[in-house]
């Protein structure tokens, strides 16, 4: 008999690899417009929603959505959440709101957070704009809209969520 | 057991670095000339969909995923995928068909490497606890076989760069290919040794691309009313992760799946060898049999361009077209994955 071993309950192999990462085409068109302050979506040829952010394509389609629409920076809340659990790099503190929001002009909705609200009268339906950070601090970066805060407009019904123009109510 | 039909094909151009193309927008084109080839509209007039991709080339997690925008999956669609090359994608899919679960499918790779360090970034498909902590790429890797075959005779380095000379001028005739010139093999002897004994004219380039195949029964081939060719045999081996324990200078994986595939039922008139390396051509070439009366690589093979994840399939492909021009009856296509020839995957293609 060998003597008993200690088992072995791990070995270090830490993993570093390097890489030119590029987001894509149409990412970076969106990006780009992003710095400059401006929402940029693209419509699927096909079925006319318009996506934002796009990445190239209509998922429901398949095909590639090269037409660019310019968005509004009000949107209206398809969903949301109340989390009560930090979580690392988020600037707001819990409990704070992620949202489902779908931008004017846009059809897909997309995720953000929610600040300067009351977190119990968060609401389907509700309207919101963003509140975007220091021209200074663009970057090619969602996070150039630091947070979308409710704004006095009459609430979207559950019909036009995701219908609405890019003029938004005065259309 | 029902014969498997491939119906249409297509590759993207092997490029050394597809800029900012991401993934969907790597594998759109390729879906769109398929989809072209058959006149149907997308994913949805196919019964299943199977690809090939691994996120650790481009470094982007879930990549595999995202892909899936390409594809138009509203509905949802019966959809599957492999963290291999395509042509594991498609034998995955010739068994849904087999089972009857599906009368079609398509089958799609897609491989961007330039974004990182190919041969390092495949040092992690080592094992985990003795080699990948090492860091041994794959390129000296393949140098260890090549030299385990030349010290033991069985190869010159003359031989090897006949290899890199015959895919060179072969690729000229292939609009697909990364690397094409008229050079001889003295003129890859007079290249300097870069991971010693392999030049870099040994081993395939790096490359970005994608591939796509759609495949169905003989009944369904019928009714779309196009040319096709027949799959009538595929298997695939695999060996030991422990090179020590391998014959490095032989693959008999390769051989034994070849058996079971039925390669040796009728003569070979084209051969496509997933070699990354000179040398590995050589091995597989032997180990397969193969005589004067087979064409091997015609297209230059991956020595002309290397789409990871999607130069397997494209292997089967390139059988399939020379068989719907004309060009050959019955051939052959090889693809490979893991490090110096591990896994071995062997298909016949023959003329409907």
């Amino acid at each position: 008999m060998s003597e008993q071993q200690e088992p072995v309950t791990g070995i270090e192999a830490p993993i570093y690899l390097k890489y030119n990462f590029t987001a894509g085409a149409a990412p970076t068109r969106f990006l780009t417009q992003v710095k400059k302050g401006v929402l940029m979506g693209q419509r699927c040829p096909s079925c006319q929603q318009v996506y934002v952010p796009p990445r190239g394509s209509c998922g429901a389609c398949g095909v590639p959505t090269e037409e660019e629409v310019t968005l509004s920076d009000k949107a209206t809340v398809e969903s949301f959440t109340i989390v009560h659990i930090p979580i690392p790099g988020n600037p707001i503190e819990p409990p704070f709101v992620v949202a489902n929001l779908v931008a004017d002009g846009a059809n897909i909705s997309f995720i953000h957070l929610m600040n300067e609200c009351v977190n119990e009268e968060v609401h389907i339906g509700q309207r919101v704009q963003a509140v975007w950070k220091p021209e200074e601090e663009w970057d090619y970066a969602m996070g150039n809209i630091h947070y979308f805060r409710p704004i006095d407009e009459p609430d979207v019904p559950d019909d036009k969520i995701g219908r609405m123009p890019v003029a938004g109510w005065e259309d | 057991m029902k014969e498997i039909a491939i119906v249409a094909y297509h590759q993207s151009k092997a490029v050394a670095d597809a800029g900012a193309c991401n993934e969907v927008e790597l594998i759109m084109p390729v879906l769109t000339e398929v989809y072209r080839q058959l006149g149907i509209a997308n994913a949805q007039d196919v019964d299943f969909v199977c690809s090939g991709s691994c996120d650790y080339l481009q470094g982007a997690a879930f990549a595999f995923v995202a892909g899936v925008d390409a594809l138009g999956a509203v509905p949802p669609i019966k959809e599957s995928h492999v963290e291999m090359d395509a042509a594991w994608a498609l034998y995955e899919s010739i068994l849904k068909i087999r089972m009857g679960h599906a009368d079609s499918a398509l089958v799609y790779g897609f491989g961007k490497s330039s974004p990182g360090e190919l041969p390092i970034v495949l040092s992690q498909q080592l094992d985990p606890y003795y080699l990948a902590p090492l860091w041994i790429d794959s390129i000296s890797l393949a140098a260890l076989q090549a030299r385990l075959m030349l010290d033991g005779g069985k190869i010159s380095e003359r031989d090897m760069a006949e290899v890199v000379s015959r895919s060179r001028r072969n690729a000229l005739a292939n609009p697909n290919a990364q690397l094409a010139a008229d050079i001889s093999a003295d003129d890859v002897l007079a290249e300097e040794t870069y991971v010693s004994p392999l030049r870099k004219a040994d081993c395939a380039p790096v490359s970005d691309g994608a591939s796509a195949m759609i495949i169905c029964t003989v009944e369904k081939a019928r009714e779309w009313g196009v040319p096709y060719a027949l799959i009538s045999g595929i298997d695939h081996r695999m060996e030991t992760h422990n090179l020590g324990m391998r014959d490095l200078t032989d693959s008999v994986s390769t051989r034994l799946a070849a058996e079971a595939a039925g390669m040796g039922a009728g003569k070979v008139d084209v051969a496509e060898l997933y070699a990354p390396f000179s040398h590995q051509e050589l091995i597989l070439s032997r180990a397969l049999g193969l005589g004067e009366e087979t064409s091997i690589n015609p297209g230059g093979g991956v020595l002309a361009g290397n789409l990871m994840m999607a130069s397997g399939l494209a292997r089967v492909g390139e059988v399939f077209k020379r068989i719907v021009a004309g060009e050959a009856e019955r051939g052959i296509a090889h693809a490979t994955s893991g490090p110096c020839l591990q896994h071995n995957l062997v298909t016949v293609v023959e003329k409907a």
